[in-house]
């Protein structure tokens, strides 16, 4: 069903293109987008680069989202205190930010990383730190009781019990990643499927430009593909928030 | 009586004198607890009761360590050495299973903390869920056992590293009146089995007289302690409720409690 829903799609696009007498420069068809694959445009190795970056700085993003949450759990007034400021400088548009960081951190994967990271952890960050206080306060006394040390609570209650919330942050947080990172490569990038597009507009081979944007679109299905799995594996079923 | 005098002969398990506690919240002092005096014997089940408010969590939670106090002194273990992490087992209202664990792995949870040997505590965790009957859901997820069942898991995970006292907090406030009365029938059996000393809060006047060897009585504004004594009831049936003995316990403690 999922598959016959996205085969229409395709079809839909196909008939769109040749009844309507669309131009290919305009759209290409889905069979003209498939045959561009087959030109020379380097396309493992600009696809290897943008992956790298959506999962480089997807990866930062859930660790530094899940390590700042903890440590506002820990020590609360730090929360009160910074938890705005890390709002306010989330509401700096991270795209602007991108020739700065070509200055800091010049050309290449690091800028892209950190334009990802940056635009993708606040969801972690918040939906974690939800989850962390939304654990029962009589089960941090239970464990306290026993003198649990604080790495103990984290591991066997903080942690697991705040998964679910972890997990629907770093379902938002995926879109966002691809995106900062193709963002990234448009301004800043020899390399990757977002600077490649900027190479094709220019001798308009649309085809070639939605095969990129198909291939981007790949990078994002396989990360939250991944992130699904996970969640599959690791948060019970009747602990899943949807 | 001559088990009550038996058990008078030995030094108490724990003995409060004069325990004070007072939260500071926004510059003012408040007074949770004034004065709690009473002793606790070995093997005893103390019931305390009391209305909302009146600093009976508050009072588990000092016996817990889990709070200091601020006057009086909290002596448990009757001259043999407790450590307050490894010697106390907690029930709440509500069961605070993990829900990502299955239910013996519930149990498991402080022998983990306390860095139990796994394999025999694996074995008395069995055992555990046994007593409380629940054997065949050892590997059930909590979302898959009635408020009921959940209880008795939290309490087989009370007992897991093998505890001198437990400690109960309206462990059975949740529950629905049948459920309830079944599991205080359950929990006698449990605490003669398991001869741990219990000190049990509540609501319930009758449940407090029902299961009490000894009945502390708290009351609120100011939170102090009124009236402590000790049960005397021929047996802990669920007749002994409807005999005269128990109606004069009750009425000894709704007098106190000003409901009469
Ligand atoms: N951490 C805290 N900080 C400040 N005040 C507190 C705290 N915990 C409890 N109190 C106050 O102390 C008083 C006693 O609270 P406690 O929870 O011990 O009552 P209780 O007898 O257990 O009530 P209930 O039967 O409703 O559970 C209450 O007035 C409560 O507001
Ligand atoms: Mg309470």
């Amino acid at each position: 069903m999922v598959v016959a829903v996205h085969l229409a799609v395709v079809l839909a696009w196909h008939l769109f293109v040749t009844l309507g007498d669309v131009p290919s420069y305009v759209m290409p068809t889905p069979e003209a987008t498939l045959a561009a694959i087959f030109e020379d445009y380097n396309w493992l190795h600009n696809t290897m680069i943008t992956t790298g970056e959506v999962f480089g700085g997807y990866l930062l993003a859930v660790a530094v989202g899940v390590g700042l949450a903890l440590f506002f759990s820990w020590f609360r007034q730090f929360e009160s205190t910074l938890m705005p400021l890390v709002v306010s400088l989330n509401m700096i548009p991270k795209v602007a930010l991108g020739p700065i960081f070509i200055v800091w951190f010049s050309y290449g994967l690091g800028p892209n990383i950190i334009i990802a990271f940056s635009i993708s952890f606040l969801p972690i960050l918040l939906t974690t730190a939800r989850g962390l206080r939304e654990v029962d306060p009589d089960l941090i006394d239970l464990a306290r009781s026993l003198r649990a040390t604080r790495w103990q609570l984290f591991t066997k209650i903080q942690l697991p019990g705040s998964l679910p919330y972890i997990f629907s942050g770093m379902k938002v947080a995926v879109v966002l990643a691809v995106a900062g990172a193709v963002v990234g490569e448009f301004i800043a990038s020899e390399e990757g499927l977002g600077y490649l597009m900027l190479q094709v507009q220019v001798t308009m081979d649309t085809a070639a430009m939605f095969m990129a944007v198909l291939l981007i679109t790949l990078v994002g299905v396989l990360l939250y593909g991944l992130v699904l799995t996970l969640e599959r594996i690791f948060v019970v079923r009747d602990a899943r928030v949807e | 009586m001559p088990e009550e005098r038996k058990i008078e002969d030995r030094s108490p398990f724990i003995r409060l004198a004069g325990v004070r506690k007072e939260f500071a919240s926004r510059g003012e002092k408040f007074l949770a607890v004034s004065d709690a005096t009473f002793d606790v014997f070995e093997g005893e089940l103390v019931s305390m009761v009391g209305p909302s408010g009146c600093g009976k969590t508050t009072l588990l939670k000092v016996l817990a360590g889990l709070y200091d106090h601020q006057g009086g002194t909290v002596e448990i273990g009757g001259g043999h050495a407790f450590d307050p992490g490894r010697d106390v087992g907690m029930v709440f209202q509500q069961a605070l299973l993990l829900k990502w664990r299955r239910v013996l792995d519930n149990v498991m949870l402080p022998a983990e903390i306390l860095g139990l040997p796994v394999k025999e505590t694996r074995e008395r965790a069995r055992d555990l869920l046994n007593m409380v009957g629940l054997s065949g859901f050892e590997d059930s997820y909590p979302y898959e056992l009635s408020g009921g069942m959940q209880q008795r898991a939290a309490i087989a995970r009370a007992l897991v590293h093998d505890p001198k006292l437990i400690l109960m907090d309206e462990p059975f406030g949740a529950l629905d009146a049948l459920t309830r009365e079944k599991m205080n029938l359950e929990l006698l059996r449990i605490w003669r089995e398991s001869k741990k000393t219990v000190i049990f809060v509540t609501h319930g006047i009758a449940e407090a007289v029902f299961l009490g060897t000894k009945v502390v009585v708290l009351t609120a504004g100011p939170a102090r302690m009124a009236d402590m004594f000790p049960v005397d009831l021929p047996a802990r049936t669920l007749d002994v409720k409807t005999s005269e003995q128990f109606g004069e316990y009750t009425r000894r403690v709704y007098k106190l409690l000003g409901m009469e």
